[in-house]
Formats: structure tokens, sequence, C-alpha cells
């Protein structure tokens, strides 16, 4: 039973799978809805759009630091709860015209589970 | 599926505007080819002025060029003159033999200078000014030559002579009525406008009638009028007027009447073909300024994009002279007529006019002249159909004398320096939105918002980036009229709100596809006041959705800078006893609260409790008796009072105890935007009653209610509803006015614009006139409280959307 290539929501870099770290399961965050998993390299902000896809980016706006799982998701984006910019919830970066990037985190989903990698997504560990 | 090919001829303004609007509703559903006359991409013809007057260069003024078109997949033909439609095989056929095939097609070919049928006008140095060419041919003369008369005094015959001026010439404006630009002002303003227009060094020749342009080697040397005199003349700019360009359509058959016929689509005799900007009649009218040909731009991009429920039905017009150092507005009908008032502020020495025509208590023409920052306001006004009866005695000092600081200042835009911030959230500066308008070709305040921010948190800046704007652009400002909700859909607030009811919708997902949204799950800007529509109208079956609250209302607490939360108790009308302060101080020092706070509202904010402790504190608070304050919500907030006639030596009623009513009967209600009370306990009014939502201040014999009161970014002080004798009335009246505000208002419109949007008259009809409609409202308000009326922490306390405030998960150790 290998269904581990369903519903990636995004492309990932090739990682160990000691890496996964499983977060709970899908149900346990509401549709269009965020949660926190707390980890050493601080909060990552899991979310899950009405299309059932999860991403996974660190619960920081690239703009001053705002807390991104508590925004308002839309689509494949969220909007920052502190000063409403939008973020790209696939990439973290912030949808044009405002600039800047959150660090995303591999995700994915292997049935009703959901796994997280801690290596950023973008190569760079913590900044 | 194969794409439909869309041909459009003309490459301006209007045409442009109406690509751009089509890629974005339907960037796939075309093949698009464009065919333009000039040889240049897109640019704003309107600051042809500013370039002649050397304030701005060709460069600056492009708003889409080469790789615009490339990158959208547009198919560009640059100077190629379309001479032939064929509508039986339908292609249109170019000068240079190029041709295209349509299955739609747009006509967009703007309109022709009007050239006086004198002897002499085929002379060389006889031009118009329209397009880059002319202004070319006019800075190429200006090096050469001494004497430029430029016949026309209408806005653009000015724009010209004073960009000749200011390139050296000796510029005189010939005009034929007595009066500059008598089309857009009266009289008056108009002698002020010539007054200064001279002092710049501009001559003028009033009521002369031009017979003759006399030549030399083949070059105009002098211009002759009717009476005889006789001018010197190197080079003649005629701008007496223009006349849509039809040839191309008339050619073809298409149905022309001063203008390409149009209906509400844009469509014209042919419904394959469209016509929109310049070129085009609708209803009758033939419109020379920008703003609505971008308003056809919109409608007709919809129609192509197959939505087809944009449809456009005529607009009012205002103009501004775009002359630097002189400021003049005029809009709608200035001079009145038949039923109009006339209200006027005229101080010619001081260089200052306004004349604002009323019709009906509705603002219907407005001149403006030395002054003009109210245009907008006013022109706003105009198009709203506002009820002024209210505003009459102030309306002609401007906005600002309605106490408002965020517009405040006169003529503050243009006064501004770059570096002067101007919206003080986000810290953008004048300089850095005059930047984004110019560079970016930004032409409406949602442009501006997102691209620069400003504007886009607080909003008290909106009236200034307005100012901004209009101060940039000119008259091409357009200001938004019954703006779609937001970029999901093209339906106004009021349109949503009005199926929502009709068609009884009592979900998100049943509003989105009913009403065909454009993006699934919406945006934050429209699925908060969905929500909100839908609770508010169906307070029994609509199921609140949480995920499109925003974060204060999903966590019932407010979010600070560093993602902790604040936690405000309520205290009923401002009143608190030894135990509830106890309970303030104990849950302070039990869970090391950071900071405590009075707050502006009478009661006490707790700062800086983490998001997980919040259930926690709530249950602590909970079990010695106190509730939510909502103080994060769009919902009944605080009722203010004084000490009232218990204790005060002044105090003619007890309005403490009135305030504590009013609150218990209506908290935890939601509301389209905060909503707040107070109660004075006698006309000194300490409580600040009448700059709240709802105010009540206490008389001798009873109370008098007070409604549309804000304190905040604008000031407005309330208006007198009525006067009322027993407590029981008051609760009546203030949920009645509640309740018609929550049914009726837009999302985020408190109060104050919303009793200023459908005037106090409308309020007093459904509040005080109307005893049944009240005894109604006021039923329905307390049915929903039923409903709504709880207390929010207690039950997270106990865990409900327990998920809201745990971490999904806690990882420990290393990793990476
Ligand atoms: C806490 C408090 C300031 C204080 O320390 O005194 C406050 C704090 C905030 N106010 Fe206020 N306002 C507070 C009283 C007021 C008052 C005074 C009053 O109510 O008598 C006003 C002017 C009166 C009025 O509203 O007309 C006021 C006018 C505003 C405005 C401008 C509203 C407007 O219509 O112009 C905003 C911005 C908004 O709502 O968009 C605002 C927004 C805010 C926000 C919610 C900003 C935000 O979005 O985070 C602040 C939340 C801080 C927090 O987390 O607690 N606050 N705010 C006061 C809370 C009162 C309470 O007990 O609930
Ligand atoms: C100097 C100046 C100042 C102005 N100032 C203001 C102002 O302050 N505020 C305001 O609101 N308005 C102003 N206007 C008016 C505004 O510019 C016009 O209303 C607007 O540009 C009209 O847009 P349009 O697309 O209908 O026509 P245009 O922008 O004229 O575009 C029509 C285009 O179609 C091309 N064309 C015509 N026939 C053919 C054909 N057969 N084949 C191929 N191409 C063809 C033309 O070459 C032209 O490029 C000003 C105009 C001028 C000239
Ligand atoms: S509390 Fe009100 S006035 Fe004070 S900083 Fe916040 S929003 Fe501004
Ligand atoms: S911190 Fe996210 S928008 Fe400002």
């Amino acid at each position: 039973m290998n269904n581990l290539a369903k519903k990636v929501a995004m492309p990932t870099k090739p990682i160990k799978f000691e890496q996964w770290i499983e977060v709970g399961a899908i149900s346990d965050i509401p549709k269009d809805g965020a949660r926190v998993v707390k980890t050493p390299l601080g909060d990552i902000a899991v979310f899950r759009n009405l299309q059932d896809e999860v991403f996974a980016l660190r619960d920081k706006c690239p703009h001053k630091g705002g807390p991104l799982s508590q925004g308002i998701i839309y689509g494949r984006t969220v909007a920052c709860p502190l000063h409403n910019w939008s973020i790209a919830l696939e990439t973290g970066i912030a949808v044009a015209p405002d600039e800047g990037c959150a660090a995303s985190f591999p995700i994915r989903l292997d049935g009703e589970k959901v796994f997280l990698s801690l290596t950023p997504s973008d190569g760079s560990a913590d900044h | 599926m194969k794409r439909m090919k869309l041909v459009m001829v003309g490459n301006g303004m209007a045409g442009v505007r109406t690509l751009e609007e089509l890629l974005k509703l339907a960037p796939d559903l075309y093949d698009i080819t464009v065919f333009g006359s000039e040889p240049h991409a897109n640019y704003n013809r309107i600051l042809l002025s500013p370039v002649l007057a050397g304030e701005q260069t060709i460069k600056d003024i492009m708003l889409n060029d080469v790789d615009w078109y490339e990158k959208n997949g547009i198919t560009l033909h640059l100077n190629k003159k379309i001479t032939r439609i064929d509508r039986k095989n339908r292609s249109v056929h170019a000068d240079d033999g190029t041709s295209a095939g349509y299955d739609r097609l747009i006509l967009a070919t703007g309109s022709n200078p009007f050239i006086l049928p004198v002897p002499g006008n085929d002379l060389a140095g006889v031009i118009s000014f329209r397009d880059i060419h002319d202004v070319d041919a006019m800075i190429e003369a200006s090096g050469k030559y001494q004497h430029a008369v430029v016949i026309g005094g209408g806005l653009l015959g000015l724009e010209a002579a004073n960009g000749l001026k200011l390139r050296g010439m000796d510029v005189t404006v010939v005009h034929l009525p007595d009066a500059l630009m008598e089309r857009q002002l009266d009289p008056v303003a108009s002698k002020m406008l010539q007054k200064s227009l001279e002092d710049k060094g501009l001559n003028f020749l009033m009521g002369k009638q031009t017979e003759q342009l006399i030549g030399r080697d083949g070059r105009v040397a002098a211009v002759r009028f009717k009476d005889g005199q006789e001018v010197p003349a190197d080079l003649v700019v005629m701008a007496v007027g223009i006349r849509p360009n039809t040839q191309l359509a008339e050619s073809a058959g298409i149905h022309c009447n001063r203008g390409i016929v149009v209906n509400d689509t844009m469509q014209t005799f042919d419904p394959r073909i469209y016509a929109i900007g310049e070129c085009v009649s609708h209803r009758g009218i033939a419109y020379g300024l920008v703003a609505p040909l971008f308003e056809m731009a919109k409608v007709c991009a919809n129609h192509l994009a197959e939505f087809g429920i944009g449809r456009y039905t005529g607009s009012v017009t205002s103009t501004k002279l775009k002359v630097t150092g002189i400021e003049l507005f005029s809009a709608g009908d200035y001079l009145g007529g038949e039923g109009t008032e006339d209200l006027l502020l005229s101080d010619p020495k001081g260089g200052l006019y306004k004349k604002l025509v009323l019709k009906d208590n509705k603002l219907v023409g407005a001149v403006l002249y030395g002054e003009s920052t109210d245009g907008n306001w006013y022109f706003k006004l105009m198009r709203e159909g506002t009820d002024v009866s209210a505003l009459r005695n102030r309306l002609l000092f401007g906005e600002t004398h309605l106490g408002d600081s965020g517009h405040g200042g006169q003529n503050r835009a243009a006064a501004m320096q770059d570096a002067d911030q101007v919206c003080d959230c986000n810290g953008v500066c004048k300089g850095t939105i005059v930047k984004a308008i110019v560079t970016k070709g930004l032409f409406t305040l949602d442009d501006v918002k997102s691209h620069t921010k400003a504007a886009a948190s607080c909003g008290s800046c909106t009236g200034l980036v307005e100012q901004i704007l209009a101060h940039t652009l000119g008259g091409d400002y357009e200001a938004p009229e019954a703006k779609p909700m937001c970029k999901c859909t093209d339906y106004t607030h009021d349109q949503v709100r009005a199926a929502i009811r009709d068609q009884q919708l009592t979900s998100i997902p049943d509003v989105m596809a009913k009403l065909e949204w454009k993006r699934a799950d919406g945006c934050p800007s429209c699925r908060p006041a969905l929500n909100y529509y839908l609770i508010s109208t169906w307070p029994e079956t609509a199921k609140d959705d949480y995920q499109s609250r925003y974060i204060n209302e999903r966590a019932h607490a407010n979010i600070q800078k560093d993602g902790s939360y604040s936690v405000i108790p309520r205290l009923w009308g401002g009143s608190v006893t030894v135990d509830q302060l106890r309970a303030i101080a104990d849950v302070a020092e039990k869970f090391e609260v950071p900071t405590m706070k009075i707050t502006g509202g009478q009661r006490i904010d707790l700062l800086g409790v983490k998001k997980e402790t919040l259930p926690e504190v709530w249950g602590f608070l909970a079990d010695r008796g106190l509730v939510s304050g909502h103080a994060y919500g769009k919902a009944l907030r605080t009722v203010k009072t004084c000490v009232g006639s218990e204790w005060c030596r002044f105090g003619v009623q007890d309005s403490t105890q009135m305030g504590i009513d009013l609150e218990e009967m209506t908290w935890g209600s939601w509301t389209p935007h905060k909503f707040k009370m107070a109660v004075s306990g006698c006309p000194r009014n300490c409580a600040e009653a009448t700059i709240k939502d709802f105010g009540v201040v206490a008389i001798e014999s009873g109370w008098e209610l007070h409604v549309g009161g804000n304190g905040g970014v604008k000031v407005r002080a309330t208006d007198l509803l009525c006067r009322v004798t027993t407590r029981e009335e008051v609760l009546e009246y203030a949920a009645a006015f509640m309740q018609i505000y929550r049914e009726e208002a837009r999302y985020l419109e408190r109060t104050a614009p919303w009793v200023e949007r459908v005037g106090l008259a409308y309020i007093k009809g459904r509040v005080v006139d109307d005893a049944e409609g009240r005894a109604a409202a006021y039923k329905r308000f307390l049915e929903s409280q039923e409903i709504y009326r709880f207390d929010p922490w207690a039950e997270r306390a106990k865990g409900v959307d327990k998920h809201e405030f745990t971490p999904m998960k806690v990882i420990e150790g290393q990793t990476a």
C-alpha cells in the first residue's frame, strides 16, 4: 500500500523518509483553517484549504512577523491577520504587489495522516 | 476548445482598458489582435498636456508598452489604419493590405479634432492637439517661432496655450463666446479663470470669429477675424472641439448618429461588433472624458467575457483643468435651472469661488475655482444622490468642516511635500504614491491601495490618497461608483444582500454558486461580509462560518502586534464592583499579565495574554461572573455612562442604570461595524453620548435619543433622533435603530456614514414615525438576541473550538 505520492501539495526536494514526522490527522485542521505545530525551529503553521490541500509555512509573516496561522485562508493564499498581506501557501511568497517570503516546509498527506518535514523547501534552514 | 478571435480597431485609452479588464476576467477566451493608426503603443493621452508643459516626458505617460501586448499574447499592428470592415466575411482590412478575421470586433476609434472650415486651414503650422505627433510639432515650433495662436478657449485649448507659453512663445487664445470654458463653468468662475491666465502672461481675444488663416511661403503667418483685425501667428492650434470618429463604422453600414450608436452592453446594431470610447453615442450622449470611457470598458469586457451582468447606464462627468497653479473643478449641472437653488461663496479678490447647485435636497452640480480639493467629495455626493439637507449649512465649506481629521487641511494634497507621510498606518509618503501612479499607470484608489498599501489599512487617509490621485491624474481620476463588493464579484454589497434575502440563501457556498463568484472560496474581504449578511438576515438558519471571520472574532480577543491577545471583560455600563475588580486583579496576577490598562471605553484591558492560555483566563473570569466584552468584534462594544442622578448634583435621570439596561439588552449582537453607545445624565453630557452610534442624553422630561455619531478617525456629532419619556421607549428605539442598521447597512459601514448615506429623514421615518415598523424591528432584534446573546468565553473555557487554542502537535528535540 503506497499512496504516498497522492496529494503532495508542492514539489518537494527528495527527502529521506525518516525526516517525515506525523503531526496529526487532516480532520484536526478545520477546512480553510490552520493549526500550529510547535518545533525546535519555531512555530510552523499547517494549513488546510477548501479543496483539502495541506501546506506548511513558518508561522511568521515576511512583513512584521504576524502569525499566519491566524489569517483567513482562501484558495491557496492566506491573508496575514496583522496588516493583511497575502501570502501564497505553496511557496510562502507574498502575492504581488507585496514582497517577501516565509519559509515553507514539505508536507504531505498519507490517507488521513499529515506528515511534516522540518527541512525548509527553499533549502535555507532557519533564518 | 478553440479560442474565438477578437479584433480591436484603435489602440487608445478606452480600447486598451477594455482589454485589460477582459484579461482579468477571461484571459483564455480570445486570441486578440489590435490595430492602431498611431506608431506608439498605449499611452495616457490626458497627460499630453503636462508633456507639452515640460512637466512630464513621453516615457512617463506610457501605459502599456509593446512588451505588455507580447506578454498577454496580443498581436499588435502599429501604424496601420483600418480602412474597411467586411461584415459578411467578418474581417477587417488595413491601408497597407494587412487583414484579420474576427468573431468579435471592438471599434475604439476615438474622435477627430474639428478643423474650422476656413481658408488656409491646410497651411503648414496649423495643427490640432490630439496625439504625440501634435505635441512633437508644437515643441518643435516653440523652438523656432515666436507667435502662437490657439483657437478655442475650452479645456484643451487652455492647456495647449499654457504649455506653449511655458515653452517661451507669445500666446494668444481666440474664443468665439464671451467666456472661457463656457461649457464647464459659469460666467463668474470663467472670468476669474481668465484673470489668472492673463496674470500668467496669456493674451485673450474674446468674441472673435476667425475668417481666414493667412500664409507666407506655405506656412501660416497670421490669423484674420471677421471684424478685420489681424494677429501674427507662426503656429495655430485648433482646439475647437472633437467629433466622434465614425467614418469606418459608417462605411461598414453600422448605424451612427453623432457617434456609433450602442446599447447598454456597448454593442452596435451588429451585435458581434462592440464600440467603446469617444467614438460612441450612448443614449444620445457622446462622452469626451476618460472616466465614463473606463466605465464603458468594464461593461464591455464583462459582456465579452460572457458574464453578461454589467450594464452601462450613463455617467455624470466632472472636469479639472490641468494647468499647474490653477485650481478648477466643475461637475454636473453647474448652471442650474427650473427648480434648482444655488449655494454661493464668492471672493473674487481672494481668488475663491464656489457654486453648488441643489435640487430636491440633492447636489446636482458644482463649480469650484481657486480651491478644488473638495471636488471629489461633492462629486461623490452627486453620484450617490445623497440627501444633503442636514449638511446644508456647512456644505460650502467642504468636507473638512464636517470635522474630518483624515481629510483635513485646505488643498492638502497639493501642498504636501514628497517626503510627507500620507498613510500613517503603513508609512507611505506622498512621493511613493505619486511615483506609483505615474510609473505603474494607476487610475483607481484600489490600484493605489494594492501597489503602495496607502489607505489599505485604517482607511483614514483615503480622502487624501484620492486627492493625490486626482491631482496627479487630473480629470482622469475615476472615483469609484457603486463598487462591486470585491474582486470576486461584480455585484455590489446591496445587490448581494438583496439576493441573500430574496433568494433565501443561507450559506456562503450557496451565495457564491448563485451569484457566480469568480473565486471558489472568495477572499478575505468578501467572506467576512457574506458571513455577516447571512447571520444577520437568517439568524435562525444560517450557520456562522468561523473560518470566514477575522481572527479577533474567531479567537474572541484582540490580536496584538506580537501575536499575543488582549482580554477585555464587560463592565456593564462602565460600573464595577469590588468582586469584579478583585477577579480582574486575581486573573492578572495568576496568569502574569504583563500590562493592564483602563480603556477609552470605561473598562479594563488585560494585554499580552498568550493564545493558548485564553480559555483558562476566560474560565477564571467566568467563574467570577465576568463575560466577554466583545472589544474585538463588529458587534455591540461598550455602553459608556456617567454617574447621573444617583450622585451628580446636576443629574436628572439615572444614566448609569439606563446604560446597564441597554448593554444587557444588546450585548452579543453582531453588527455591520462596531456599535457603541453612551448615556449621559444631563445635557452636560459627560459620557460623550453625542459621538456614539446611539447616544442617550437625559433631560428633565425624559431622554433625548441621538444617532450616527462617531469618534475615531473622522469625528461626527450625532443627529438628534427624537425625545422620549420612558425607559421602555429608550430600549425599544435603541433596538429598532440597531436592527435596521444591522439589516440594511453595508458591512464595515459604521452608523455615521450610513446615516449620511441614507439620510436622517429616512431613519426618522423608520424609527420614529412608523410605530408599527419600530415595534416589529424591536421584536426581530430580540429574537435574534435569543440566539446570539451568550458568552462566547464561557463556552470556550469549557472546550468549544479547542483546536483554535491548542497546538496541533509539539515536536521536541533537535532536528535537521
Ligand atoms: C483598547 C482601546 C484603547 C484604550 O486602551 O483605551 C482601543 C483599542 C483599539 N481600537 Fe479603538 N480602542 C478603544 C476605544 C476607542 C474609542 C473610544 C470609545 O469607544 O469611546 C474610539 C472612538 C470612538 C468611536 O469608535 O467612534 C475608538 C476608535 C477606534 C477606531 C476608529 C473607528 C472609526 O469609526 O473611526 C478603530 C479602527 C477601526 O475600528 O477600524 C479602532 C480600533 C482599535 C483596535 C481594535 C485596533 C486593532 O484593530 O487592533 C485596538 C485594539 C487594541 C486591543 O487589542 O485591545 N478604535 N476606539 C479602547 C477599547 C475600548 C473598550 O473598552 O472596548
Ligand atoms: C491633450 C488632451 C488632454 C485631455 N485631458 C483630459 C482630462 O484631463 N481628463 C479627461 O477625462 N479626458 C481628457 N482628455 C480626453 C481623453 O484623452 C479622451 O477622452 C480619451 O483618450 C478617449 O479615448 P478613446 O480610446 O476613445 O480614444 P483615443 O484615446 O483617441 O484612441 C483612439 C485611437 O484609435 C486610433 N484609430 C482611429 N481610427 C483608427 C483606424 N481606422 N484604424 C486604426 N486605428 C485607429 C487612433 O489613432 C487613436 O490612437 C484629453 C485629451 C487630450 C487630447
Ligand atoms: S489603541 Fe487605538 S489609538 Fe491606540 S494605537 Fe491602537 S488603534 Fe491607535
Ligand atoms: S505582519 Fe503580516 S501583514 Fe504585517
